[in-house]
C-alpha cells in the first residue's frame, strides 16, 4: 500500500469534522477505509487530507426510533448484520450484509461508507433504495434529510455535498405481512454482485399484494424494478408472478464489463427476481 | 525399536514458525542503510521510447538515483533463455529495463531508488517518457499472418517443432471416426502467496542476492553470466519463499537490476513487488490454441492422435518460455495405445507479458487436450467414456510399457486406480440420477467430468535434457552430516518454496540412519551452504532430491560402518544395522551411530587411513522420469437458468508410488486440485483490444477460496516406481494436471443432451448461459428447416 502523501486527522466531534472538511476542498473523509484505501494503494485518488470519523459518537449504533429503525454511518457491517433490532424490523438489511465481503471486511466496513461510496454493484444501496430509507446528513451548512430515490445520482456519485458528512440513515418499520430476500449473484464467495436482486413481499390471501423490489448492478446507479414491481401488484403466485419478473430489467441500463455483458444481466435480473420474489413470498 | 519414519503423516516441522509469523520472507529482511527501489513501467503494450528524463524524480527529497534503460544499457545485459528447443529458434535481446522499445505493459522502462519505498513511488509521477506507439500484436492466429505488424525485426514466430511416430496419414486414412477440436487454454497469472522481493547488497567486493525464487543455483549461475559478477562473488539465497508454482523458476528483470544498482550505488537495494505490479509482471502461464484430432475405429479403439498446438510466448523468451508447450509433447498420448501420433507446434510472440513455467509446465495443456478429446470421441461413439478408456488404455500387465511418443512407463495399474475411484464416487447412482434429471427437464442438470492422467515427473535425465536443448542438468545434490553429538544436518540442492521437504527429507534421513525424527535438521536455499543443487520445479524434488538425501545416507552408514568394524573388532561384514546401531551378529556388542559420529569427530581411533568426518557428498542423476497417474471424477451441478456450475462430489484417486508424508501428499493434493478447478472455472488474464491487462487486482482476476470449493474424496493406489530405490513418483502436479479436464468434461457432459458440445475456459456461468443459448437457437433452426 503505497498512497501518495496526504494529511490525517481525527476529530472528536461532528461539529469538528465538518469543520476540517470545510477548511480543505480536497479532503475526504475516511470511514473503514475498505472502499477508499484500495483507490489510494492504486493512485486512483489523491486526497489532500483524509478526515477519519470513526470516532464520532453522532455516527455509532443501531437504535429503534419507533416508527424507524436509525442506522449510524460507522455501524460495520458486522455490526449491522448481528443487530437485533435489524434483524426485527429491517431484516433484508441484515441479510444482504450477510454477503459483503468476508468476516475481516465486515468488521472494518461501514453501513454509511458502502452507501456514500455509491458503487452500484454494493449490496446495500439497492436494498436502501428498496425500503425507502432517508439520509441524515450534516455540514457547516445544518442538517438534511435526503429520500433514497434522490440519493444516489451517479456511478460512485450521491447526493452529498463535499463537505457533508453521512450521519445515518433512517429505514421506516414496514408492518407486519412482509418477507424478504436478497439474492446476489457472484461467482466467487466473496466476490462482488454480478447482479443482486433486494426484494420485500407483502402478501396477502395467497397473492403478493406489494412488492419493492431494488437492483445492484444493473446500471450506473442502484434502481427500483418499477415496472415489475406494477406488475406484482396482487398477483398470483405462479405464472402471474413469473410474467411480473420477466420486466425485472425494464429500463435498466447495465454495464458490459469483465464479469458479464449487458444482456446477460439483464436476464440474470429476470431470474433473480423472480427467485427473490418467490423466496421473499415464502414460496418455494 | 524404531518406528518406521517414511509413510508416516508427521506433522510438518516448518508449519510452526510459519504460522506463528517467525518466518524470514525477503521483503522481511534489512539491511543498514537499505534503499528501496520502483519501478516505472510502460503503459503501452508497443511503442518506442523517444524519450525519457529521470532528473524531475533525482530532485526529490529522499531520492537517492534514477535511472532509465539508457543508463543502464552499457551494464545490463540481456535476460537468459536456457531452453533454445530447436536450432533455428529466435532468442530475441531483452533487456532487464527496456531501452529503445517496450514490447508489453508492465515493461520496466526507468526506476527511482530512494530511502523509502513512498518517497520511491512518489517520485516515479516526476519522471517525464514520452513514447510513439506502435500497433500491438495481440492474436497469434493473426500474428502468423504475412502482413502483422512485427513484436520483434525478425517476425512473430519464434520457432516450431513437430515429431512424429508411426503412420500417422495411414490411421487417419478411411478411420470410421475421427473427433476433430479446438481448445484454448486460457492465459494464467501464478498467484503466489508471497509476491516477488528481492534484496541486494555488496561489501564491495561481493555480493549476495536475497530472492523469493524457486531456484537459488540456477540463478546464482545465471546473474553471474548476465552481470559479469564473478560465480565465486556472488552468493544467492532463497530464505523462506511462500509459493511460486513456476512463477519462481525465473531469472528476473527485477533480480539483475537490483545487482546492478547494489553495484552501481555501493548499498543495499531492496524490491518488493504489489500484487498488481505482479500481475502485470511475473510471468504467465498457459496460453495454448489446441487443435487436436483423434481417429479411432467404430468400437472405439484409438488409430492415431494428431495435435497442432500454437503456443503464445509473450513478447520475450524468458528461462524455460519456449520449452513449456513441448513438454506436452510426449504426453499427449497419455496413458492410451494408438498406432501414431504426431505433434506440432509454433511458439508466437505477442506483445504481451511472456509466459513461462506454471504448475504442470506443459502436462496440464496435454492432459487437457486429450481428456477432453477422449470425453468427446466418447459421446460420439455413444460410449461410456470410462469404457472407452479401458479399451484403449495400457493394461497393468503390459508395464513397463514404451509409448507412441516413445516415453517408456515404468509401472501403473490404471484398472486399480479407476475401480477404486468409481466405487467411492458412486459412479452408478449418479449416471442413475443424472438420467432421471434429464427425463424430468429438471432446470438443475447434472454431469460426470473423467479424467485418467498420467504425467512424467522428475526432470530429469541429464543425458535426456541434453537431446532435448535444456540449458542444464537434471541431477540433484544432498549432503549429509553426523556432527559430533550425533545430531545430523541433511543439506539439499532441492530448494523448497512450500512444499514441505525438511520434513520429508528428516523421514527419509531417520530411517536411513536410524536417529530420531527431531535430530535432523534440514538446511537448503542458500548457495554459500547447499552448495550445489538444481532446485525445485517440475514435480522432480522428493524423485532426485529425495533420492540424493537417501545416497548421501547410505554413503555414511558405509563409511560408519567401516568404522564401527575397526572400533569392534570385527569385519564389516559381520556387521548389521539396525535401529541406528551396528552389532556383531549373534552377539550384544554394538555401536550407535552416534558413538561412531562422536568417534570420526575426536579421531582418535581411527582405520588406517580414514579421515576423521562422518558426512557424505552425493549427487544423484535419474535413469528416466516418473509416471504418476490417476483417475479423478467430477460431478457437477449445471444450473442451466443463470449458467451457474457448483461441484457436487469430487474423488481423486492417485498413484504417486510410495508415500513419504500422506500429510504432505494430501495437501499437494488439495492445492493442486483447487488449481486446476481454478484454470476451469475462474482463472483469466485478460488483455484489451490496446493490449492493456485489465485483471490487475484479485477483484478481476478472480482465485477461488476454500468457500468455493468441496470437500475432495482423496485415496490412493500404489505401484512403486521402479526407477528409484525410494519407489516415489512426485505428486507436486498432479492435481493441477488431472482436475481441469475432469471439471470441463463435467459441464460438457450435463450439457450435451441440450446441445452444447464445449465450453471454453474458464467455464463463468456467462459462457455456460450463452453456448446454451447458442444451442438451443441451433436446434430451433434444425427444428425449423
Ligand atoms: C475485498 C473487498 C470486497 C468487498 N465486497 C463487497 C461486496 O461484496 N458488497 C459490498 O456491498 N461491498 C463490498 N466491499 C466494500 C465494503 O462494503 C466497504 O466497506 C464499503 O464499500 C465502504 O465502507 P467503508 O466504511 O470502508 O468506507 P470508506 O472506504 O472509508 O469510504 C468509502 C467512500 O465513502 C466516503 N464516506 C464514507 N463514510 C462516509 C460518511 N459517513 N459521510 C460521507 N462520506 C463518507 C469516503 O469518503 C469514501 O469516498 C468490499 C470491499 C473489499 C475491500
Amino acid at each position: 500500500m503505497i498512497p501518495a502523501p496526504f494529511d490525517y486527522v481525527r476529530p472528536d466531534s461532528l461539529a469538528e469534522a465538518c469543520q476540517a472538511l470545510a477548511a480543505d476542498e480536497e479532503a475526504k473523509v475516511l470511514a473503514g477505509g475498505q472502499s477508499l484505501m484500495p483507490l489510494l494503494r492504486l493512485r486512483l485518488a489523491y486526497p489532500s487530507r483524509l478526515v477519519d470519523i470513526g470516532r464520532l459518537p453522532e455516527l455509532k449504533g443501531v437504535h429503534d426510533r419507533g416508527d424507524h429503525v436509525f442506522i449510524g454511518a460507522m455501524a460495520t457491517h458486522d455490526e449491522v448484520m448481528r443487530s437485533h433490532v435489524v434483524n426485527a424490523d429491517c431484516p433484508l438489511i441484515a441479510l444482504a450484509t450477510a454477503t459483503v465481503a468476508d468476516p475481516a471486511i465486515r468488521h472494518r466496513g461501514t453501513f454509511g461508507g458502502s452507501l456514500a461510496h455509491a458503487d452500484p454493484a454494493g449490496d446495500l444501496p439497492a436494498v436502501v433504495l428498496a425500503l425507502e430509507g432517508v439520509f441524515v446528513t450534516r455540514s457547516e451548512q445544518g442538517e438534511r434529510e435526503i429520500p433514497a430515490a434522490e440519493f444516489f445520482v451517479d456511478y460512485l456519485e450521491s447526493a452529498l455535498r463535499t463537505a457533508e458528512v453521512l450521519v445515518g440513515v433512517k429505514i421506516p418499520k414496514l408492518g407486519p405481512g412482509w418477507g424478504f430476500h436478497y439474492e446476489k449473484f457472484r461467482r466467487t464467495a466473496q466476490a462482488w454482485a454480478i447482479v443482486g436482486v433486494a426484494a420485500a413481499v407483502r402478501r396477502a390471501n395467497g397473492s403478493i399484494a406489494e412488492a419493492r423490489i431494488g437492483l445492484s448492478n444493473m446500471g450506473p446507479t442502484p434502481v427500483r424494478a418499477h415496472a415489475a414491481e406494477a406488475g406484482l401488484r396482487d398477483a398470483e403466485l405462479g405464472d402471474q408472478v413469473r410474467q411480473a419478473c420477466e420486466q425485472a430489467a425494464a429500463d435498466t441500463s447495465p454495464s458490459s464489463d469483465l464479469h458479464a455483458q449487458a444482456d446477460y444481466r439483464r436476464h440474470l435480473a429476470r431470474v433473480l427476481t423472480h427467485r427473490a420474489v418467490r423466496a421473499a413470498a415464502g414460496s418455494p | 525399536m524404531t518406528i518406521q519414519e517414511i509413510g508416516r503423516p508427521r506433522k510438518r516441522k516448518e508449519d510452526a514458525k510459519l504460522l506463528t509469523g517467525r518466518t524470514q520472507w525477503t521483503d522481511n529482511l534489512a539491511r543498514p542503510g537499505l534503499l528501496h527501489v520502483m519501478f516505472l513501467r510502460s503503459p503501452m503494450a508497443h511503442a518506442r521510447i523517444t524519450r525519457v528524463d529521470v532528473s524531475g524524480a533525482r530532485d526529490l527529497p529522499g531520492v537517492v538515483a534514477a535511472f532509465s534503460g539508457q543508463d543502464l544499457a552499457a551494464e545490463q545485459g540481456s535476460l537468459p533463455c536456457a531452453w533454445p528447443v530447436t536450432e533455428d529458434i529466435v532468442i530475441p535481446d531483452h533487456p532487464p529495463m527496456a531501452v529503445s522499445e517496450v514490447r508489453y505493459v508492465g515493461e520496466a522502462v526507468a526506476c527511482v531508488i530512494a530511502t523509502d519505498r513512498y518517497r520511491a513511488a512518489d517520485a516515479l509521477e516526476a519522471i517525464d517518457i514520452e513514447y510513439e506507439q506502435l500497433p500491438a500484436v495481440l492474436d497469434m492466429n493473426e500474428a502468423l499472418a504475412p502482413d502483422s505488424p512485427k513484436v520483434h525485426e525478425s517476425g512473430n514466430q519464434a520457432y516450431s517443432v513437430k515429431i512424429n511416430s508411426g503412420d500417422i496419414e495411414a490411421a487417419f486414412r478411411d478411420a470410421p471416426v475421427v473427433v476433430d477440436r479446438t481448445y484454448i487454454q486460457q492465459r494464467l497469472i501464478p498467484s503466489a502467496m508471497e509476491p516477488r522481493a528481492v534484496l541486494a547488497d555488496t561489501d564491495g567486493e561481493s555480493f549476495t542476492l536475497w530472492s523469493s525464487t524457486q531456484i537459488p543455483h540456477v540463478l546464482r549461475v545465471m546473474l553471474a553470466v548476465v552481470t559479469g559478477i564473478p560465480e565465486h562473488r556472488l552468493r544467492v539465497i532463497a530464505p523462506d519463499v511462500g509459493g511460486g508454482f513456476g512463477s519462481k523458476l525465473q531469472v528476473t528483470a527485477e533480480e539483475v537490476l537490483c545487482l546492478l544498482l547494489t553495484r552501481r550505488l555501493g548499498r543495499p537495494v531492496k524490491w518488493t513487488e504489489s500484487r498488481s505490479e505482479g500481475n502485470l509482471t511475473v510471468h504467465h502461464g498457459r496460453d495454448q490454441i489446441q487443435h487436436v484430432r483423434l481417429a479411432a475405429d467404430a468400437d472405439g479403439r484409438i488409430r492415431g492422435l494428431r495435435v497442432s498446438l500454437l503456443a503464445d510466448m509473450g513478447a520475450y523468451l524468458m528461462l524455460l518460455t519456449p520449452g513449456v508447450p513441448t513438454l506436452g509433447g510426449p504426453m499427449f498420448n497419455a496413458i492410451y495405445k494408438m498406432d501414431a501420433y504426431e505433434f506440432a507446434c509454433t511458439g508466437v510472440f505477442t506483445t504481451k507479458m511472456p509466459t513461462d513455467a506454471y504448475r504442470g509446465a506443459g502436462r496440464p495443456e496435454a492432459t487437457f487436450g486429450i481428456e477432453r478429446t477422449i470425453d468427446e470421441l466418447a459421446a460420439e461413439l455413444g460410449m461410456d467414456p470410462v469404457e472407452l478408456r479401458k479399451r484403449n488404455w495400457i493394461r497393468h500387465e503390459e508395464f513397463p510399457y514404451t509409448t507412441v511418443s516413445g516415453l517408456t512407463y515404468d509401472s501403473g495399474n490404471y484398472e486399480a486406480a479407476t475401480e477404486r475411484a468409481m466405487s467411492l464416487f458412486g459412479y452408478d447412482k449418479l449416471r442413475a440420477e443424472q438420467v432421471d434429471r434429464r427425463d424430468r427437464g429438471d432446470p438443475v442438470q447434472l454431469g460426470i467430468g473423467v479424467s485418467t492422467y498420467t504425467e512424467m515427473c522428475g526432470l530429469a535425465p541429464s543425458r535426456w535434457l541434453g537431446e532435448a536443448n535444456f540449458g542444464a542438468g537434471g541431477w540433484e545434490h544432498a549432503s549429509v552430516r553426523m556432527l559430533p553429538t550425533g545430531k545430523v544436518e541433511v543439506i539439499t540442492g532441492s530448494s523448497p518454496h512450500g512444499q514441505g521437504h525438511v520434513t520429508s527429507w528428516s523421514q527419509i534421513a531417520a530411517d536411513a540412519l536410524g536417529v530420531p525424527f527431531d535430530d535432523i535438521t534440514v538446511l537448503h536455499g542458500d548457495t554459500a551452504v547447499a552448495h550445489k543443487g538444481m532446485d525445485t520445479y517440475g514435480s522432480r524434488s522428493l524423485v532426485i532430491g529425495g533420492m540424493a538425501v537417501l545416497k548421501a545416507c547410505d554413503k555414511v552408514k558405509e563409511k560408519a560402518r567401516k568404522l564401527a568394524a575397526h572400533a569392534l573388532e570385527c569385519s564389516p561384514d559381520d556387521l548389521e544395522f539396525e535401529a541406528g546401531a551396528f552389532k556383531v551378529r549373534g552377539t550384544d556388542s554394538q555401536k550407535t551411530i552416534q558413538e561412531l559420529a562422536f568417534a570420526a569427530f575426536t579421531a582418535h581411533d581411527l582405520p588406517e587411513g580414514m579421515e576423521p568426518r562422518l558426512d557424505s557428498d552425493v549427487t544423484f542423476d535419474p535413469e528416466n522420469y516418473s509416471f504418476p497417474h490417476g483417475t479423478h471424477l467430477c460431478a457437477m451441478e449445471v444450473d442451466t437458468e443463470t449458467g451457474m456450475v457448483k461441484i457436487r462430489s469430487y474423488v481423486a484417486v492417485d498413484d504417486i508410488g510410495k508415500v513419504i508424508n500422506p500429510l504432505i501428499v494430501e495437501g499437494q493434493l488439495h492445492g493442486g486440485i483447487a488449481q486446476g478447478i481454478a484454470q476451469a472455472l475462474y482463472e483469466e488474464a485478460v488483455y484489451d483490444a490496446d493490449g492493456n491487462l485489465l485483471t490487475t487486482t484479485m477483484a478481476d482476476y478472480l482465485l477461488p477460496s476454500a468457500a468455493d470449493l468441496p470437500s475432495f474424496v482423496l485415496d490412493r493406489t500404489e505401484s512403486p516406481a521402479t526407477s528409484n530405490p525410494l519407489g516415489v513418483k512426485g505428486v507436486g502436479e498432479a492435481g493441477t494436471i488431472a482436475s481441469t479436464p475432469a471439471v470441463v468434461n463435467a459441464i460438457v457432459d450435463a450439457l450435451r443432451p441440450l446441445g452444447v458440445r464445449d465450453v471454453q475456459m474458464p467455464c463463468s456461468p456467462e459462457r455456460v448461459w450463452r453456448a446454451l443459448q447458442a444451442a438451443r437457437q441451433g436446434t430451433r433452426e434444425g427444428a425449423g428447416r
